[in-house]
This record gives C-alpha cells, structure tokens and sequence, in this order.
C-alpha cells in the first residue's frame, strides 16, 4: 500500500505546525489538510494527524467527528451548502435546498456522481452563512453565491455538472473541494490571485453608500492624535 | 447630535481594492500603530477604558476592563506568556458584520491585533476565523503577509523592540466555537465544548495563560479609538454604550445592508434607511441582536438600540443582527427553524442545553406539522426554565430566547395552531405490532 500523504504534505504538516506555540494547535489545519488531499477524512488521515501530532487516533477522531467541515464519506468535486437557517429558509433557502436535493437525488452530505469525478456534487443544508443581507444564500466550495433563487440554484448546478465553474457573486474563482481544504489549512499556493475577486455586495456598502449620497460623516477626528491619558501613580 | 451613519469601520469599504495595504496606508492605515507605540501599554488600556468601548461580539463587557484584567509583572501570573485571540465564528444566525469587515478592511483588524497585543503584552495572536468564511481568510492571511513585509509584524516591530506574530486559524463549521471558551479549546486543538468559568481566560486562557478573547468589530475599533481619542468616540451613541456600530438588516425590507450608525439607532430609523418593509408588508416581529436575543415586535420600533435600551425593554442588543420578519411569516415555524439550528449545534457537553434542544425541536417539528396540544406551550416553556441558566455557556439560554419571547408575545397563534389539528390522535407510523 503507498502512503497517500506524500513528502509535499508532510512538509506542509510541518510548516503548519511550526506556526503555533504548541503542536496540538496544528490539528484543525492538518484535518483540512488530509481533506485536501484525499477529499474526506479517511482512518488513514485520521492516522496521519495523529502521527504528526503525538497523539492517538482516538483523540484525533473524537475531533474530526465533532467538526461540520470534516466528511467522513468521499466527496464530490464540490460540495454545494444551502443556508437552511431562518432568515435564509423564509425567503427561499428551504425551497432551493428541496429542488437541488430533488434534482440531485441525494439527502444531506450525500454525493451525486462519483465522489472526485468532474461534475460530483456533495449536497448539504447548512447552518447560517453570515451573509443575511444577501439571503438567501448558497456557497460552492465555500465561496458565496448571493441572493439565489430557485431557478439560479438549479442553473449553477446544472453548469457545475457539466464541468464548468461560474464565478461566485464575492470571493475568488471557482474551484474544487479539495483545493480550498489546502487553502483552510493554511496553505495558500496562489494567493496573489485568489485574494482578489468581487468581495463586496451592493448590500455590503448600503449604508456607506447612503452616508456618502446624504452627505453624512462620522464627527471629525482631531488633527493629531490626542495625547495618551496619564496613568495614576503606582503604589 | 452626529449623523444618523457614522461611517468609521466601515469609511473605508467604498474604496479600490480597499483590502489592499496601499489603499490603506493612503487612508491614514497604520498610523494609529506608530502613535500606540509611542505609549506605556497602560496608557493605551486606559485610553480604551476611557473611550466605554464595549465588547461587539455579543456580551457587550467593557474591552479596556477586560484588557486590565491581564496580570502583568516580571514574577507570578504576569510571567506567563500572554496571547490575544480574535473571535471570527461569526454564526450567531443573522450576523454578518464580521465577514464583510474582514473582506473590505482586514487591516483595520490587524492594525487593532498589533496594538492590542502591545497593550496586553502579548508576543502571539491567533485570529480563528469560522471556515466556512474562506474569501475572509484569503484577504485576513494576505492582510498579515503584507503587515510583515511592512515591517508591522514580526520583530522589533518599527524599531519598537516589540515583537509580535499572527497566525490566520481556520475553524471547521461548530457554532459553538462563537463561545469564547470553546473557542480557546478548538484552537487547542480539541473538540470546541466550553469550559466553567471561573477560571477566566484572563488568568487561564489560551495554553492556560492569560488571554483577551476579542471579537473582530471591537478590535477593527481600536486604530481610530487612538487616532481620535475617547471624546472623540463619545461624541457618538449613549454615555454607557458609546461608539458606533455595524447594524446588519437582514429579512423582509426593500434594502438590507450593513448600516454603520452610532449605538442607539432604532428600527424605526433603520427601517426608514432600509427603504421600508418589502413591498410594505408590515412588519410582525424581529431580532435586535440575532436569534438568540429575545423577540421584539412592532411595539419595540423606538426602542433605542444599545446595550442598555435593549435590556430594558426585555431583550439583548447582541450582535446588532436585525433580522426582521413580515406578517406573512409563521412565529412557530421561525421558532423551530431556530431551534433546529441550536439542537445541531449544541455541543452536547451539558446535559440541559444537549437533551433539552433535541426535546424542544421535536415538540416545535410535531406542532407545525399538525400533531401539537395546547399542553405543548407549556412543556416548552418548562423545558426553557430547565435550561435557562443551567448549562455552562450562553448556547443554551440563547436557545431559550426565540421561544420564551414567542410565546411572550405570540401565545395565541401557538395555541390557534394546535386548536386547528385533528381531535383524534393521529397514528404513528408503524405502530402496529
């Protein structure tokens, strides 16, 4: 059997955990680091945590299990995460979790396709995405994908089975499953390019934009900073 | 009287690229740091106990109080190593100022993290960011790699002698890693479950040392709390919640946005601001501060919208998530979406909030879907009091609020639900023997 976690990723371990002042710190990144590698968390991922880290596969898989983000079962080329929550449920997000699961047929954290294969989808409801201004909301691989409908949600997994990959409404261009793993880990073999991309809805800039149309402004800050306060002698 | 917006965390969103660190060198970045590091640390602690900035995160503590509570000294707990850690799990449902500030301004955050960690004395800072929020990360990170180059971060920081590195954590989709302590312990590396307090992770954070626990809108503050002092700051909001804050309205209005105004704007203000309910449906009820602050309805439109306006007329300013709802929507179907969301979420460690949870969702699951008794009304709010209080974090008594205000305010429509089920029992699937 050859070991999936090759010299690359044990280099990449190891610059992970050198970044914290103790090494179990590591163990959330190198969890997003196998899922990278082999697209879920396998008991041989789970190993290699627990190798890297000194510490049992029991006390690693006791993490893994606890974590949303962490699959247990092979994933798609993209897992597709409809907000499922209130906000985003009332104003559609139920319905367009109900028509992808339809169309798809598959449940939650279930995969259409075979798992890694060009155009596989992993289906999951999620909790709320923090992005309620544009609800609802949807994140392929976890980029955002704003203010969806029924008939956007089905278009963008139509066009993401037949291979291709729209540009999300704010973050970077698409991608895969396994690439942004990397990048959750701490590994950002291209981030000059994937920093950039639309970060900013019109809802996002709402009220600066109306402060700046009304002519509205924060009160104006002295000319120089002001001096610090003094500090009360100490006994 | 300031303006009714105050653009200050977010004055820089409108700008080019204004993620990038030219923009924001040109917008005055990074002078507040050269200013800060002009200080004794305890005069920047004293400037932001003066200035009444208060936690943003949710609990609303006075930060300068909670940066004070550090032990300092050569000898004893002040010998420890110290570290900052910035709350990014933004997930309280209908929060979403975090992420947006962290897309368009992650220096103003990192700018907040070096003289934070300058104040406190930290040397390590780790901003755990929720991992659902990737584009935030990618600007966070690119953030740090800039600062470093600049000189901002890592050693003898512009010839200062101090020293200080940021690591960018990403978290793994757990809710309950918004709760500070649990927090401290994903980033250990560990399942997030919240510890008891006392020990505070002042004395006993971080690795057991001590450590401020921030969250991103409070430290994103603190650069222009130093560039234009604690009057300055107080020239906005009340006398105990001063400053201004990121209001997110979020639901049925023409024009949800992120709304920067000074604490103490009403919904009525910001529903004006927002353009009005959506196709003027009115409005039937709403969240001050994200679903585990208690209900208010269209009787708390002038209810002032600070720390102590919003405690005062029964809720919680919380995260300032106003999630606003029209007539059209169901009071127990919301609830029980919400407590859906807390049973996934409950860490499972205590047993009120873990059992409690599960037992409350099915009794809101069984009574939209038509099988409710009016005794269901009072089962829950018993369970409610059962929890209340009786768990080790906030999950659980921010997972009693949406139920105990709805039945506060919206008895009658749980009960006209249950009145409208069919009298006889409905046979449970598969009973026969």
């Amino acid at each position: 059997m050859t070991d999936v976690f090759d010299d690359l990723t044990r280099q990449r371990s190891k610059e992970i955990i050198a970044q914290y002042p103790q090494s179990r710190s590591a163990l959330l990144p190198l969890l997003h680091l196998v899922q990278s590698v082999e697209g879920f968390v396998s008991q041989g991922g789970i190993r290699f945590c627990a190798d890297e880290l000194e510490l049992t596969t029991a006390e690693v898989s006791a993490v893994a299990t606890f974590y949303t983000m962490y699959k247990r079962t092979p994933c798609g080329e993209h897992i597709v995460s409809v907000c499922t929550n209130t906000l985003c449920a009332v104003l559609g997000g139920d319905d367009i979790y109900k028509r992808l699961s339809d169309k798809l047929g598959v449940g939650h954290e279930e995969t259409a396709g075979e798992p890694g294969t060009t155009g596989s989808i992993t289906l999951e409801h999620a909790e709320c995405l923090a992005a309620c201004d544009l609800a609802p909301v949807l994140q392929v691989n976890y980029e955002f994908y704003d203010n969806q409908s029924v008939e956007s949600a089905e278009t963008l997994v139509d066009a993401l089975q037949r291979g291709e990959k729209p540009h999300p409404t704010r973050g970077a261009p698409l991608t895969d499953f396994k690439t942004v793993e990397l990048e959750l880990a701490g590994i950002f073999p291209d981030l000059e390019h994937s920093v950039e991309g639309p970060s900013t809805a019109p809802e996002t800039m709402r009220g600066a934009a109306l402060a700046s149309d009304r002519g509205w402004l924060a009160p104006a800050m002295p000319d120089s900073a002001p001096a610090f306060p003094e500090l009360p002698e100490k006994k | 009287m300031p303006d009714q917006l105050t653009p200050v965390l977010t004055r820089r969103w409108q700008s080019p690229r204004s993620w990038s660190i030219g923009t924001y060198e040109e917008l005055e970045g990074y002078q507040a740091l050269r200013h800060a590091l002009t200080a004794q640390p305890d005069q920047l602690i004293q400037l932001v106990k003066d200035s009444g900035l208060r936690g943003r995160g949710g609990a609303g503590f006075p930060t300068g109080m909670k940066w004070g509570f550090i032990p300092q000294g050569a000898t004893g707990p002040g010998a420890k190593p110290k570290y900052l850690v910035i709350n990014a799990d933004e997930g309280e449902p209908g929060t979403c100022k975090d992420i947006p500030t962290m897309m368009a301004d992650p220096h103003s955050l990192i700018e907040g993290c070096i003289i934070t960690s300058f104040a406190i004395r930290a040397n390590f800072c780790a901003i755990y960011i929720r991992g659902e929020a990737l584009h935030p990360i990618r600007r966070v990170r690119n953030a740090v790699n800039e600062a470093y180059a600049k000189g901002y971060l890592g050693t003898d920081i512009l010839g200062s002698g101090f020293d200080l590195d940021i690591v960018v954590h990403a978290g793994a989709g757990a809710y309950i890693c918004g709760e500070e302590t649990a927090l401290l312990d994903s980033l250990e590396g560990r399942r997030g479950q919240p510890r008891l307090k006392p020990p505070f992770p002042a004395t006993s954070g971080l690795y057991a040392s001590p450590t401020v626990v921030n969250n991103v809108e409070t430290i994103a503050s603190v650069p222009a709390i130093v560039l234009g002092g604690s009057d300055w700051f107080r020239e906005m909001g009340s006398e105990k919640s001063p400053g201004p804050k990121i209001y997110s309205v979020s639901g049925h209005v023409e024009k949800p946005g992120q709304y920067e105004a000074p604490l103490g704007i009403t919904l009525r203000q910001l529903l004006e601001l927002a353009g009005g309910m959506k196709g003027g449906v009115p409005l039937k009820f709403w969240t001050p501060g994200g679903s585990s602050t208690p209900l208010f309805t269209a009787e708390h439109l002038d209810v002032p919208l600070d720390f102590e306006g919003a405690a005062a007329a029964g809720s919680m300013l919380g995260t300032t998530a106003v999630q606003v709802f029209n007539e059209t929507v169901s009071v127990p179907w919301a609830v029980m979406k919400w407590t859906e969301f807390y049973k996934h979420e409950s860490c499972g460690k205590c047993t009120p909030c873990r059992e409690g949870t599960y037992w409350l969702a099915q009794i809101l699951e069984r009574m939209v879907h038509g099988e409710g008794t009016p005794e269901d009304v009072e089962t829950m709010l018993d369970i409610c009091d059962n929890i209340l209080g009786r768990a080790f974090c906030a999950l659980g008594d921010g997972a009693t609020s949406p139920i105990t205000s709805a039945i506060k305010y919206f008895r009658q429509e749980f009960l006209d639900l249950c009145a409208a089920q069919p009298a006889a029992p409905v046979e449970p699937a598969g009973a026969m023997a």
